[in-house]
């Protein structure tokens, strides 16, 4: 039977039908859907883990105790869990752990582009890399075998373009019933003090040389043969585009990318009078099969930044002399002032009404010589940076935005450095360098963004929300409690839609000359019950245009007197609270 | 067998996600190989929103190649002139007419394009260009959700090789029971708008 499924579907039904027991994670674009799809059977045991490291940790004790367990992460999710990655390479497992890290080349929703290739080599662990849904699928059952039979963590590393892609699946597998789980205790392979570590580490090496040999064989690896005038090695989606842009060309198609099939590629590049590389990001396959003493070109004529597609491979082919001259179409001209559309806060956010007074306090709408300091963390939240709100000063990874704000307050930054982190990414890491904050004695002041869940990657529970990723309820760990346990004196609670509140309040914490967390409280906006839509009176209005500082994508200015689409407006009442005229309220829309 | 790309382009809300997955799951059960990826941005709302839907005997790149597609579907108009590089030449663009101006628009940066410069922008590419009102007829016919299955109903006229009732079938599996009705009505008048255009 064939069904449709996305690649991380197909990694979650590989997974299952590969008798996972155990899966852990934490959202991040483009890999959240794997969890969520985990989820789903309710024969697994699927958390959202409080951040990556956790969820390897998890995933880690699960595959010690003999439990076939799944992991999986954004690719800068994997920084944050690579010291208990490394360290699983060391120890190895008893069952199956596999860890399902997906890229985001081209930078759709990530920080930086990292290729998470190099890993592998880095952590002296197997990978598998998909080429689509059907070998996501299929790869699942190899990666929990090769990880059980070379008593190795394996990773399975896919790209927003199959992550994300939807292809059709043959769905071959059955889940197996589980077996029961138990821990063997093994002091020499499960503690690694320096003694065992160093005793492991020749295991690991020994690993590697087995690995070597196995992967001359990889059944996935496959080799097609067009003319031989030219050789393609490529993996992944790569492959897709290739395949399409290369017609007549010879391919090997590498789903095991570590370690490489050194044999495989040397006999490959013998038969082929050119040997060419079409990778995604960095020349990792190039780079390794140059070690290995092959002429081999490709980054050379194909970019190394951003999302490969069929047009840029073609064109890179064009000018490097691979294809014949093509007669490209004639470009559409597009008017030079056509809008753009950048992602914006929704209508009714509740982190609009909080920038805007953060804007004003600190005279930054001009986005020139402001007077306030604020580092940014990672959530919709970052999108306050742009205009007109022009709220942040700094968004590294999740959780730098206190460490940021003490280490500016602590190299002497004037005023109090205000950091805004957004609930879910407190948990995350916020609280370790809330902690720091306390213990070092920073004068900062923190906003806690607490709209209730973890919302960016499409509202995923966390450990403040008192919900599982099944829906089931917990105890929730509460902002204000925890907050004040870290030893945190000047805490408050002001609610997201009160601007009167939230001026009054950000105005204290600022004047306040010890650490101050403020918890701005209020519903994600596509969560938040309806309420009866703005409107503006057009006897009141003067058009002063106070209400398009806020950014709210309802509020339509533009030509003439500025009106809310009814639509949009979820009533959330900040522009009504800071019309200077009293122009806007839901009455209008009832008057009128 | 015919090869057909089509590519969707607008403004997140409008549901072109559900109508691209509902293309690839119809022509998989036409016996066709598809595959389909979407580019969503950050916005959990107003942002731009972009699906490659492909379908043909063997399908290799989920991605649409520049000035390839044979199909462009503008769930909204300016982000239908945006992508309109993607159309191939003499390929047919169905435009619907409905603008949601971009934040600077709103706030009077920037100046959200006339119906004739968007046009324009489609005339360098085909003279193939149905304007049609589908959020006007889905609010009509009771919500405006139903945008996506007026669309849809605008694509299967030119797509014969998925039957109607294959169509109907796809969107009875997706479409909310008490929301099918209208959705059902939507597709029809979509079907018929291009026939008749």
């Amino acid at each position: 039977m064939k069904i449709l499924l996305s690649g991380n579907e197909a990694i979650a039904l590989g997974a299952y039908h590969a008798g996972v027991k155990v899966a852990t994670a934490y959202p991040g674009t483009p890999s959240t859907e794997i969890l969520e799809a985990v989820a789903r059977f309710p024969d697994v045991y699927a958390e959202w883990s409080t951040n990556e490291k956790v969820a390897m940790e998890v995933a880690m004790g699960a595959a010690y105790a003999g439990a076939r367990a799944l992991c999986s992460m954004k690719q800068v999710g994997l920084n944050v869990a690579s010291d208990p990655f490394m360290a699983a390479s060391v120890t190895g497992i008893q069952a199956g752990l596999v860890v399902a890290n997906a890229d985001d080349p081209g930078i759709h929703s990530s920080q930086c582009e990292q290729d998470n290739r190099f890993y592998a080599p880095f952590a002296k662990v197997p990978m598998l890399e998909p080429s689509d849904s059907q070998e996501a699928y299929d790869l699942m059952a190899y990666a929990f075998d090769i990880s059980e039979k070379f008593d190795t963590p394996v990773l399975v590393r896919t790209t927003t373009r199959i992550a994300h892609a939807k292809s059709a699946v043959n769905v071959s597998g059955k889940r197996p019933s589980p077996g029961q789980a138990s821990f063997q205790h093994d002091m020499g392979k499960y503690v690694m003090l320096p003694t065992n570590a160093r005793v492991r580490c020749r295991v690991v090496e020994e690993r590697s040389r087995r690995l070597a040999e196995y992967v001359e064989s990889f059944p996935l690896n496959e080799v097609v043969w067009g003319k031989h005038r030219l050789g393609i090695v490529t993996s992944g989606v790569a492959y897709q585009y290739a395949r399409e842009v290369f017609p007549g060309a010879s391919f090997l198609k590498l789903c095991m990318t570590w370690p490489l099939p050194a044999n495989l590629i040397q006999k490959f590049a013998d038969k082929v009078a050119k040997l060419i590389v079409i990778e995604e990001l960095s020349p990792y396959l190039e780079g390794r099969i140059r070690e290995m003493g092959i002429e081999v070109s490709g980054k050379d004529f194909i970019p190394a930044l951003g999302e490969l597609n069929p047009a840029i491979i073609e064109q890179a082919a064009h000018k490097a002399g691979l294809l014949p001259k093509s007669f490209p179409v004639t470009p559409v001209r597009l008017p030079t002032d056509l809008p753009k559309r950048p992602p914006v806060l929704c209508p009714g956010c509740p982190h609009s009404g909080v920038f805007f007074v953060l804007s004003m306090l600190g005279q930054r709408t001009k986005g020139k010589n402001p007077k306030i300091t604020v580092t940014g963390d990672i959530g919709c939240y970052t999108l306050g940076a742009y205009p007109p709100l022009n709220a942040l000063d700094t968004t590294a990874c999740m959780g730098a935005s206190i460490g940021q704000a003490i280490g500016m307050a602590k190299a002497g930054v004037g005023e109090k450095v205000v950091a805004v982190i957004g609930d879910s990414t407190f948990m995350h890491s916020g609280i370790t360098g809330l902690v720091n904050a306390v213990y070092d004695k920073a004068n900062i002041a923190l906003l806690i963004l607490d709209n209730g869940t973890t919302a960016m990657t499409g509202h995923q529970e966390h450990p403040g929300t008192g919900v599982t990723v099944r829906g089931e309820k917990t105890q929730p760990v509460e902002l204000e409690k925890l907050v004040r346990g870290i030893g945190v004196k000047d805490v408050r609670v002001v609610d997201a839609f009160d601007l009167k509140a939230l001026r009054t309040n950000l105005r204290e914490s600022l004047q306040s000359p010890e650490l101050s967390v403020l918890i701005v409280r209020g519903p994600c906006a596509v969560q938040a019950e309806r309420q009866t839509p703005e409107a503006v009176d057009a006897a009141l209005c003067n058009d002063c245009d106070t209400c398009l500082l806020v950014g709210c994508p309802a509020i339509l200015g533009g030509d003439g007197q500025v009106k809310i689409d009814e639509t949009l407006c979820i009533g959330c009442t900040v522009c009504q609270q800071l019309c200077p005229r009293r122009a806007i309220a839901p009455e209008s829309r009832k008057a009128a | 067998m015919e090869k057909l790309d089509i590519l969707l382009t607008g403004v997140g809300g409008q549901g072109i996600i559900l109508a691209s997955d509902i293309i690839c799951q119809a022509a998989l059960g036409a016996g066709y190989d598809t595959k389909k990826t979407d580019a969503l941005g950050m916005a959990q709302r107003g942002g731009a929103v972009v699906s490659h839907v492909r379908l043909g005997e063997k399908v290799w790149s989920p991605l649409i190649k520049e000035s390839a597609a044979d199909i462009l579907i503008a769930f909204e108009k300016l982000e239908g002139g945006r992508w309109c590089g993607y159309l191939r030449p003499e390929g047919t663009a169905i435009i619907n007419n409905q603008a949601i101006p971009p934040l600077s628009v709103n706030t009077g940066t920037e100046k959200y394009p006339a119906d004739k410069d968007i046009r324009s922008i489609f005339r360098q590419r085909t003279k193939h260009i149905y304007f049609v009102e589908g959020t006007q007829t889905a609010k009509q016919l009771g919500d405006a959700r139903a945008l996506n299955a007026y669309l849809l109903g605008c694509l299967s006229a030119l797509s014969p090789a998925i039957k109607v009732r294959d169509w109907k079938a796809r969107l009875g599996e997706r479409v909310p029971k008490k929301a099918l009705e209208i959705n059902l009505a939507a597709f029809d008048r979509g079907r018929k708008d291009i026939k008749n255009a």
